[in-house]
């Protein structure tokens, strides 16, 4: 008889899903889906309105990177507003992202996987949590809330607001920053950054190497990668040209500017999901499958471009021979580098004098109808695409959200983690909490996704061959 | 009641962008305080699958847009002696609540139809119907506490979190406002 297993809710992620895995007669793996179960609609309902309430609506489609969809939705006004934005302008939208960078990457790995890390799979499912890490590991909890709370105070300096912030608008931002500001994000940041190496060398040496196996089997298979980087090759977050890779590191799309992205990327629907499958165009579907993300985004890029970030990426590079690194365990690592870079380059902007700038915003109306922007969400590849009538009001919208692109491997990868770690008839807590955790290496943004999406659960159905559902067992705190 | 209780707190997110989830955590080190005087026993932030028996303090953020934020919201209201609809989404439909301006199938063809290259189709195999109309929290169920704000901010959900603790129910009222 074959079976479902169904993991419901998805906990520890951000957003709502589900996870079902099939067994087939002889009760070994045979497929996983991934569905995710909220949809919004933003698509549709944005139209009609002004493009300039976009960047303030947009943002509402994620609490956890609202910057991003701040960032692209801006980026995109620009286009229509056909302006190039006051440089300074353009280096404090970056500083606002990098420090989104570092609140939602503390955010993914202390809140959320760290107890998968640290107090182990098998740990009671009660316990493992950040208040479980909070009781074991008060030092490194207490470095974590405040290396997302640095974070987000920089978003709050800049943008009035932790969550939601206002200031970036189209054609640039609506209020330079003053010394006072400049100064105390500058000693924020020289804290962020002790506790980002220290915790990136802990992870390197105390975690990693006692992952092995898992690094062998989450999502650990080719792919390509796609991620923005600068002019110069570069890893870049707020603006730059599209490059994807291959799985053997061969560059097999450069320099793609944002509008058109749609040359090179196209979109699938299953009928399992309402999150969007994104495939590259020239590769088909489902062939052309690829990751994006702070992986991605690593395996990219020639360089960082700050000192101590490129020490990490050349370490980062070494955890496999063949490149670019493959495991999507590896996101984690990934991410933890990121964070440092981030606080090297908010640093590195800080201090330039031209900050403190006060023409920070082009003023413009509607100059052409089309727009495309492109930002590097915490998650990866983030575009926002418009069209407007002459009036400046919306006709129609397309947003291809960070975690979509995932899609695809995310799928792959619960099916192969499933395959190593779920073994028929015998469902244990700690080895279901594995494939949940796979997930939380793509720190999946199911808020986002829901811009057309939405929720994550777990819960396992077992169903036989005829797709008839058995039996069900949704997971308790007993296991 | 006395001064101080340690009470049980179960949160979701419905139809939300967890903005408010968010604001939540930006109670950064207050979290230690919080560990001390509150059981968080059933969250997106923690394991449990189930929502127990019965919890001192349910927190609702989002909308009710499909059948499972339904089904949540009525099983957060019979499981929980106090629900609190936090932020703009539950306490008035805020963002997803703007799809109600059009016909639920037109929102659904532009996200599944138009915008896609392969496959198109309105996805039906082990996800939740779509409500036709989204509806605030306390469209489906009875509520006890709204708390305004698009998020909330952190201060203010401490602040409703500390009087709770305290045996004392909170006015939140005067000190956000809706998109705050
Ligand atoms: S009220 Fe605002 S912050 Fe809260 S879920 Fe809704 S959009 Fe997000």
């Amino acid at each position: 008889m074959s079976q479902t297993i169904s993991i419901e809710p998805v906990t520890r992620i951000e957003g709502h899903a589900r996870i079902t895995i099939e067994l087939d007669d002889a009760g070994k793996v045979d497929d996983a889906k991934f569905h995710l179960t909220q949809f919004r609609g933003f698509e549709k309902f944005c139209e009609g309105r002004p493009y300039r309430e976009m960047p303030a609506l947009t943002a509402r489609t994620c609490g956890i990177c609202p910057v991003s969809h701040l960032l692209a939705s801006s980026k995109a006004c620009d286009a229509l507003l056909c302006v190039r934005i006051p440089e300074v302008a353009m280096e404090l939208r970056r500083i606002m992202n990098l420090a989104q960078i570092i609140q939602s990457h503390a955010l993914s790995f202390f809140h959320l996987s760290s107890p998968d890390l640290l107090l182990g799979w098998d740990c009671p499912p009660s316990e493992r949590n950040i208040f479980g890490v909070m009781f074991r590991f008060p030092q490194l909890a207490r470095e974590g809330i405040r290396l997302r709370q640095i974070g987000q105070t920089i978003i709050e300096m800049l943008g009035g607001k932790k969550v939601h912030p206002t200031w970036v608008v189209p054609g640039g931002v609506s209020e330079p920053l003053t010394e006072e500001k400049r100064k105390s994000m500058l000693v924020l940041v020289d804290e962020g950054l002790d506790i980002a190496k220290r915790t990136y060398a802990f992870y390197k040496d105390d975690v990693v190497p006692k992952f092995k196996d898992e690094a062998k089997h989450f999502g650990n298979f080719p792919t390509m990668f796609l991620s923005l980087v600068s002019p110069q090759g570069r890893l870049e977050h707020y603006d730059g040209l599209l490059r994807i890779k291959d799985s053997s590191g061969r560059i097999v799309e450069d320099m793609v500017p944002s509008s058109e992205y749609e040359s090179i990327i196209g979109e699938a629907v299953e009928p399992f999901s309402y999150m969007k499958f994104p495939y590259y165009k020239p590769r088909g579907y489902p062939n052309g499958m690829y990751r994006v993300g702070p992986l991605a985004r690593l395996n990219n890029c020639d360089s960082c471009g700050t000192p101590f970030a490129d020490v990490a990426l050349a370490e980062f590079r070494t955890l496999q021979e063949s490149k670019p690194v493959a495991s999507s365990f590896h996101y984690h690592y990934a991410r933890l580098v990121e964070i440092i870079f981030a606080l090297e380059s908010i640093d590195r902007l800080l201090n330039d004098p031209s900050i403190l700038n006060t023409f920070v915003r082009a003023r413009a109306r509607s100059n052409t109808l089309d727009g495309v922007g492109i930002s590097e969400a915490p998650r990866g590849t983030l575009i926002h695409h418009y069209r407007i009538n002459d009036d400046g009001l919306m006709t129609w919208m397309n947003l291809v959200i960070a975690t979509g692109h995932n899609n695809l491997a995310m799928n792959k990868g619960i099916k192969q983690v499933a395959q190593k770690y779920v073994k028929a008839r015998k469902l244990q807590e700690g080895m279901l909490n594995r494939v949940e955790a796979l997930i939380r290496c793509y720190d999946p943004c199911l808020s986002c996704a829901s811009h057309a999406w939405g929720q994550m659960p777990l819960q396992i159905e077992l169903r036989d061959a005829q797709g008839r559902v058995v039996d069900t067992m949704t997971r308790g705190n007993d296991g | 009641m006395t001064d101080t209780q340690h009470i049980t707190v179960a949160t979701a997110w419905l139809d939300g962008c967890s903005g408010c989830h968010m604001s939540f955590l930006d109670i950064d080190e207050r979290l230690f305080t919080l560990a001390q005087k509150v059981d968080i026993i059933y969250s997106p932030l923690v394991d449990a699958k189930e929502l127990p028996e019965s919890v001192d303090v349910g927190i609702l953020e989002g909308s009710v847009s499909s059948e499972e934020d339904l089904k949540k919201a009525q099983e957060f209201r019979r499981h929980c002696k106090f629900l609190i609809s936090l932020g703009d989404c539950a306490v008035c439909g805020n963002i997803p609540g703007m799809r109600n301006l059009f016909p639920l199938d037109a929102v659904l063809h532009r996200a599944y139809h138009e915008n896609v290259q392969k496959n198109p189709q309105i996805p039906n195999v082990g996800v939740p119907r779509l409500l036709p109309t989204v509806q605030p929290v306390h469209g489906v169920v009875e509520v006890d506490l709204f708390v305004q704000g698009c998020p909330p901010p952190a201060d203010v959900i401490w602040h409703v979190l500390s009087e709770l603790i305290q045996g004392r129910t909170p006015d939140p009222m005067t000190l956000t406002r809706f998109g705050k």
